[in-house]
């Protein structure tokens, strides 16, 4: 019974997004007020039926309702209650239904908090929002059904894919989906805004704070990930670049190059019809992920849910909504009018530069990704993309979009002075040549162009730092009145501050781990010891777990620096009975200066698994954790930009409005 | 021109269209291709011969010497999969003059002859990989797995698990003969 209210619901959603769809355009086109305002009702009761629809699927899950398909695929009586709940959104037609609920939610908040939009472009972006629900709806309920039934039922399931069975990637999920689908609202805004064919500063600032929530998001949901696949993958890396990976990456790139330039939109009305493309590509690319995650385009490590006829109809729905959105930005985007002169030094120019790194990066990205399909399509040779191309590629464009990052925000608008600015960042070159050199003289064996990355991410780390203290003028007035300024200060200034120090923090973090490693694979019996960066490691043995709903060796490792004792480890090889899928659980022991990262494999052979011999990965990780504390930064320092009040505020009335040139951007 | 430039993005993206139309034809598995070395050169690895086979070890120019293509098939005595694979191979030796070489991984050596003596010997080399470090050169995901190896050292097909059944046996060997048409050509 539950599972076919949720069907009906689904269908009910369906129903109200097609009217959504149609009535309030019309309306703004005729000027008939109330079909305008139609939006309100009809947005509202797409998020109440798909949250019913979303609540019976979570409790077939919870009940371990095994007549239907999706429960019976994706979960097991024994799982715990958690895994059972995350489970929900754990396959492909759980998580399209998280998809669809995020983006019903994001639609009826703009019609609940976007009073302040005039009515006409608030309309025509719901409408365009409802489009796009339209077509998810079909898609789940032509092709991907969730409440599909079987019979008879079977006495239990088939469990979720215990890689999947973690807090990390419970929440891992959700937070992307509220990324790539917060883009959508950007997406609407700019396609209601080329229909309406006006884009002025009024726009720009209603689009920000709903491109900066997204983009937390993303960011949150892309540092979770990494993190999963630090520690559960076992496999002591962060990074794989696998196509996955790659989709979540592209639209975060985009989104940030959004971010930035539709400040310069906001404040000095240039960059127009380039910020209207780069809200329509964050979303396409964010849609575009979805395809290749769920068509089996590609290969990947984790792609999920492999279904070419899934794969015709989203392809199908990026036709008609990456195609349209863009055929009318061909047509209507020439006539937004260019506005806001600059100087080729100024703080536009600036961030043309980051937008144009940024955008580069990203296709550098989507070729890398792609290039095999073209490859194969063109002349039937099967390759793969790894690794060495990106970083090879992907690097020496990062490197200076980091330096002119440190050098962005001393710039002024329209004009700047490039030679007073490097002028006051002398110090902060001499201080981060010193330190590179210490490292260098600390450190032994690095690659030339990991000293380059840390000397430019300290260059980076100590320019911010210090256009922070100028702004407050620390040291040149008393403490107290630098408080006070700081107080006084907009808080997207401390978030920009905040973000660009993470992003900083977070590079120190890259390239410490991934040029510094050191690792260790070794046959291990009881006894054994391993050298590693100065830790000596022993070996104790491994005795058999139980868990709820898994087997376990469990390995113990005992940790020692110079003789004295430091941890004990305890690295794991689960095996799940019922879906017959073994995963690693490494033992970690971290701190700020690295981690020592232990993870144990199946026994080697016959033989050695007769004398307890087991294969033991020793991985010793300098800085890794400052990846996720700089992460951590890039979210807060948007999330104090999101609370500022200035955009909390909203959008100022059309009319031009003077901006106090002391305002900062992010 | 102006036109022109604000249409270039639609035009790129019916583009990418085509390829993903393209790309979604059923028949197409992106996942044939698991491994990074498929059409990058075998690994550059020296393998010791397993002491008392009799047959040597081999190192990457055994893999290029004589122009055909190469099977080299990495197994294990403690393998199971491998005892049912251990026929299908030595059937390909015998009936259609494979060139096979072996990677013995993670072995003893006095295992290793144990299991060649009970089951024959198809391999004319055999490398001994007592640590599996040659393993991770070649991306091994488990035993056994299998890869043909072009006359030019390049490796252009990966089986993994065990040449077992109709379907596994008809694809490795229509890869084979292309990797040997290829060679000839």
């Amino acid at each position: 019974m539950i599972p076919e209210i949720g069907q009906f619901a689904l269908t009910l959603a369906l129903g109200f997004a097609l009217v959504q769809s149609i009535l309030p355009i019309l309306g703004s086109a005729r000027g008939n007020s109330l079909w305008m305002r139609s939006a309100y009702a009809t947005s509202l009761a797409q998020v109440v039926f798909t949250m019913i629809a979303f609540a019976a699927l979570m409790r077939s899950f919870v009940v371990s309702d095994f007549t239907v398909l999706n429960v019976v695929e994706n979960s097991h009586s024994l799982k715990p209650l958690l895994f059972k709940i995350a489970g929900t959104w754990g396959s492909h037609e759980g998580s399209l239904l998280l998809w669809v609920l995020i983006l019903t939610v994001f639609g009826a908040g703009v019609s609940v908090f976007g009073t302040n939009i005039s009515a006409g472009l608030r309309a025509r972006t719901l409408s365009v929002q409802a489009w796009i629900s339209v077509g998810f709806f079909s898609f789940m309920l032509f092709t991907s059904n969730p409440f599909e039934r079987v019979f008879p039922p079977p006495t239990d399931g088939q469990d979720l894919n215990p890689l999947l069975q973690d807090v990390g990637l419970a929440i891992h999920p959700p937070l992307l989906y509220i990324g790539y689908v917060g883009f959508s609202i950007v997406f609407s805004f700019a396609v209601a805004a080329l229909i309406e064919g006006r884009v002025d500063a009024a726009w720009a600032r209603w689009v920000r704070p709903w491109t900066l929530a997204a983009w937390m998001s993303l960011t949150a949901g892309i540092a979770l990930g990494s993190w999963w696949a630090y520690y559960e993958l076992g496999w002591g890396g962060w990074w794989f670049w696998d196509p996955v990976e790659n989709v979540s990456f592209m639209p975060w790139l985009l989104g940030t190059a959004l971010l930035h330039s539709a400040i310069v939109t906001e404040k000095r009305g240039a960059f127009k019809s380039w910020t209207i493309l780069l809200a329509i590509l964050t979303f396409s690319l964010s849609l575009l992920g979805t395809f290749i995650v769920r068509s089996g385009l590609l290969t990947s490590v984790h792609a999920f849910a492999v279904d070419p006829e899934r794969g015709v109809y989203i392809l199908w729905l990026l036709g008609i909504s990456i195609g349209g959105s863009l055929t009318l930005y061909a047509w209507r985007a020439p006539a937004l009018d260019a506005g806001g002169l600059f100087r080729p030094v100024s703080r536009e120019a600036g961030l043309l530069l980051n937008n144009l790194l940024l955008a580069t990066a990203t296709g550098t990205v989507l070729f890398g990704t792609l290039y095999p399909l073209f490859v194969e399509a063109i002349s039937g040779e099967r390759l793969s993309v790894g690794p060495p191309f990106f970083n090879a590629a992907f690097i020496p464009m990062m490197l200076p979009l980091v330096f002119a990052m440190a050098l962005g925000p001393f710039l002024s608008w329209k004009r700047a002075d490039l030679a007073g600015v490097l002028q006051r960042l002398k110090f902060v070159a001499i201080l981060s040549g010193l330190a590179t050199l210490t490292i260098w003289y600390l450190t032994e064996g690095g690659p030339a162009l990991a000293y380059l990355s840390i000397a430019i991410a300290i260059w980076m780390l100590l320019a911010t730092l210090q256009e922070w203290a100028g702004r407050i003028r620390l040291g040149d007035v008393t403490f107290r009145e630098s408080f006070r300024r700081a107080r006084n200060l907009p808080r997207a200034s401390h978030g920009m501050t905040l973000a660009h120090a993470g992003l900083a923090i977070a590079i120190l973090g890259f390239v410490g781990s991934s040029a510094w490693k050191s690792e260790q694979i070794v046959f291990v019996t009881p006894g054994t010891e391993v050298a590693i960066a100065g830790f000596d490691v022993r070996f104790e043995g491994v005795e058999r777990v139980v868990g709820p709903n898994y087997v376990a060796n469990r390995g113990t490792l005992t940790v020692e620096l110079d003789g004295e004792y430091v941890t004990t480890l305890n690295p794991e090889r689960r095996s799940y009975p019922v879906s017959q899928y073994s995963t690693t659980e490494s033992a970690i022991r971290s701190n700020m200066a690295g981690d020592l990262y232990a993870s144990l494999a199946e026994a080697a052979n016959a033989q050695a698994e007769a004398r307890g011999a087991w294969t033991l990965r020793i991985l010793y990780e300098p800085l890794v954790n400052f990846i996720w504390i700089g992460s951590a930064m890039l979210v807060l320092g948007g999330g104090l930009s999101l609370s500022d009040r200035r955009l909390r505020v909203g959008a100022p009335k059309r009319a031009s409005r003077s901006i106090p040139a002391a305002t900062p951007a992010e | 021109m102006k036109r022109m430039l604000y249409a270039s993005p639609v035009l790129i993206a019916m583009i990418f269209g085509g390829f993903f139309l393209w790309g979604l034809n059923p028949e197409r598995d992106p996942n044939a291709i698991p491994s990074v070395l498929i059409s990058s050169p075998a690994p550059e690895v020296t393998l010791p011969e397993v002491a008392g086979t009799g047959v040597p070890g081999f190192s990457h120019a055994d893999l290029v010497g004589d122009g055909g293509p190469v099977v080299v098939n990495i197994f294990a005595s403690w393998c199971v999969p491998c005892r049912a694979e251990h026929a299908v191979l030595t059937r390909m030796v015998n009936q259609d003059g494979v060139r096979l070489f072996g990677i013995n991984y993670q072995d003893q050596p006095e295992d290793a002859l144990r299991w060649l003596n009970e089951l024959g010997n198809p391999y004319e080399r055999i490398g001994s990989d007592l640590n599996g470090r040659a393993a991770i050169d070649w991306g091994l995901t488990g035993v056994p797995e299998t890869f043909i190896v072009g006359a030019d050292g390049t490796v252009l097909y990966k089986h993994v698990g065990p040449i077992l059944g109709n379907d596994a046996i008809s694809a490795f060997t229509t890869a084979l003969e292309q990797a040997r048409q290829e060679g000839s050509s």
